[in-house]
């Protein structure tokens, strides 16, 4: 094999500027598609990593039901104490989840004495709210940062809603809501910080503790609207998610019907089909990257066999197998993929790193200032790498399956 | 009575043109006895080439026998016609046909490295010993573009050669060369002949060339004009 990579490799070199030109395609190709994979797929990570570690979690669990009526935020709709019993007990068994924080979740009318809007407010347990969404703590912008989120009595506005009502940091307001007998109630709050706002569902909630969102909403019981679940390994997201929804899933009333529902991130965010978007830019990009390694090789190889129809004829003539006459246009093509493949890894990492030096920032959404840290699997490089690699030989295929079968006498003729 | 070499009888063969027959040889006849030097004559179109490619198993009869080293020829199918060729005949060609990428010392040795898969000492060992045999041991390194056309006809010979034939055969191995040149490498391939007992045949239609043959047979229009010629 070695005799023949030998060769090979001399026949590439002999028409150096061809070889070059086809090596930069593949280069090209190469590079665009692991910075595209790194800074969409480190964006994408990001985004999701915002979307899940301050407002989502990984997974939320749900009464039956509720999940078609979020918007409304139905009260109606919360867990019971012995449905979130169970559900707990559930979770608990499940060792891929690390925590899991109980939300209750209306909406009122935030006033600030001389002006009244509508908020969305999330009742929350602040240290398991913090263990579950951790990079929540750090969406505070104004507030001590240090200690428990919120504590009883405190609230937490978001940026948009403390700008509207000119609100600030110590300030007292007054939350109003109706509970699910349609009473109305309110209690006043200190303004303890207000929040950067993320993009999606709940990236514009106020935070209160928990106790007193049951005290608002005058519940007799703990009842809890969502519980927010984060597991310890995220890649898992979809093994974790169908377990759960098997063992949650079992839990039923007394008619038998199930009465938890279980829903993943993606199903909650609509950042979730932007993420398709981006996985399905990538398939194109491969796609097209697939293309050009496919056509330039072909070229190369086609041009190849057809200068060197008299050398084929001769190699045959003095007995070369057509097997190894075969082997040694695809070993042309292979060492123009691995070579190309090789180049192409060593540029593409040393730009992402580059980039990571210079770590420029972006904006999304209401986010400012985002800093494009971009990353590339290993498994993604090897992936792309024997994706380049594999085309390269499949390319050479037809023309060394020419050459192979070329009759010696008619190629010993070619003028 | 020494058994031959080649032996062919009512050798026939016809290529289609369209939908025309065109006969290239007409029933031939013929024997070459092992280390001999051979000669096959006559002016272009009388179906040299055609005959040489059947003997060296290039190409098919369409009727008659062609037995080579004993072997009949028609039995071979593509990849046993390879090996058959890459373990019995050396070959040699008008233009030469090195290949460019290797040098002189690669492209002798490309039968033994590429075909036989003979061990590296051994193959540097026999390459070595032809390359001193056709004299161009101080070219070794050098590639074919950096040689003249008499030294690349002698590093074909010696390809030819390298892995020990029973049979060389050369399509007008010196229609591109001088006269000097062609007597010299003439005169190589029969000394190659006496040294190695390998049996030459070739083809040409220079009447200066053909003297140096053992044995000739003239070939026209297809046919034999003589049962063969010693000279």
């Amino acid at each position: 094999m070695f005799d023949v990579l030998d060769i090979a490799s001399r026949n590439l070199l002999r028409y150096r500027r061809r070889s070059l030109l086809t090596l930069l395609l593949i280069v090209i190709g190469m590079v665009a598609v692991l910075l595209f994979v790194a800074v969409a797929g480190s964006f994408k990570s990001m985004m999701v990593g915002q979307i899940t570690d301050s407002v989502l979690g990984h997974l939320q669990v749900h009464r039956k039901g509720y999940v078609a009526s979020i918007d409304n935020l139905p009260l109606n709709l919360n867990m019971k104490p012995g449905m979130v019993a169970r559900v707990e007990e559930g979770l608990k068994q499940s060792p891929a989840v690390e925590n899991w924080s109980p939300r209750v979740k209306f909406g009122g009318m935030f006033s600030n004495f001389a002006e009244t809007t509508s908020i969305r407010v999330n009742g929350i347990d602040p240290a398991r709210e913090a263990a579950t969404t951790p990079l929540l703590p750090g969406r505070m912008l104004d507030g001590d940062k240090a200690g428990p989120l919120v504590g009883k009595g405190q609230i937490v506005i978001p940026m948009l809603l403390a700008r509207g009502m000119k609100t600030r940091v110590g300030d007292t307001v007054v939350v109003v809501a109706t509970n699910r007998d349609g009473s109305v109630n309110g209690k006043t709050f200190v303004v303890r910080g207000i929040l950067e706002s993320v993009t999606g569902p709940g990236g514009r909630d106020g935070y209160i503790h928990i106790d007193d969102a049951r005290e608002l909403l005058r519940m007799t019981e703990a009842e809890v609207s969502e519980i927010a679940v984060r597991l310890k390994d995220f890649s898992r997201l979809d093994q974790v998610d169908a377990q759960l929804k098997q063992s949650l899933g079992s839990l039923a009333n007394k008619e038998g019907k199930p009465v938890i529902e279980v829903h993943t991130w993606a199903d909650l965010s609509p950042f979730a089909n932007l993420a398709r978007m981006i996985d399905l830019m990538t398939l194109f990009i491969k796609i097209v990257l697939v293309s050009i390694v496919l056509v330039s090789v072909m070229n190369v190889m086609i041009m190849a066999v057809f200068e060197r129809i008299r050398e084929i004829g001769t190699i045959a003539a003095i007995g070369t197998s057509p097997s190894r006459i075969l082997l040694l246009f695809l070993s042309e093509g292979l060492m123009l993929g691995i070579v190309g493949t090789v180049a192409g890894i060593v540029l593409s990492l040393a730009a992402i790193f580059g980039i990571n030096l210079w770590q420029p920032t972006f904006n999304f959404g209401m986010q400012q200032n985002l800093v494009m840290a971009p990353t590339i699997a290993a498994g993604d490089v090897l992936t792309i790498a024997a994706l380049v690699v594999l085309v390269a030989v499949i390319a050479s295929l037809q023309p060394a399956w020419k050459a192979s079968r070329m009759d010696p006498i008619t190629a010993l003729r070619h003028v | 009575m020494t058994m031959s070499l080649l032996r062919a009888e009512n050798l026939t063969k016809t290529y289609r043109v369209g939908d025309i027959d065109v006969p290239a040889i007409k029933g031939v006849d013929f024997a070459i006895e092992p280390a001999s030097f051979v000669a096959f004559v006559g002016p272009s179109g009388s179906g040299k080439s055609t005959l040489l490619n059947m003997i060296g198993c290039l190409d098919h009869p369409t009727s008659g026998t062609l037995r080579v080293l004993d072997v009949d020829i028609a039995t071979l199918d593509r990849r046993a016609a390879a090996r058959f060729r890459g373990e019995h005949i050396g070959f040699v060609f008008q233009d030469f046909n090195l290949i460019p990428v290797l040098t002189v010392f690669e492209n002798i040795e490309y039968p033994l490295r590429m075909v036989q898969k003979w061990p590296t000492e051994k193959r540097r060992a026999q390459v070595l010993r032809l390359l001193d045999a056709v004299g161009m041991a101080d070219q070794a390194n050098k590639r074919p573009d950096q040689i003249s056309g008499g030294q690349k006809q002698r590093v074909a010979v010696a390809r030819a050669l390298v892995s020990q034939p029973k049979l060389v055969l050369a399509d007008e191995p010196t229609a591109n060369l001088d006269h000097d040149t062609a007597y010299r490498i003439l005169e190589l391939m029969k000394k190659m002949r006496d040294d190695f007992e390998t049996t030459f045949v070739f083809s040409t239609h220079d009447p200066k060339i053909m003297g140096a043959a053992e044995v000739t047979f003239t070939l026209e229009d297809g046919r034999l004009q003589d049962g063969g010629h010693h000279v």
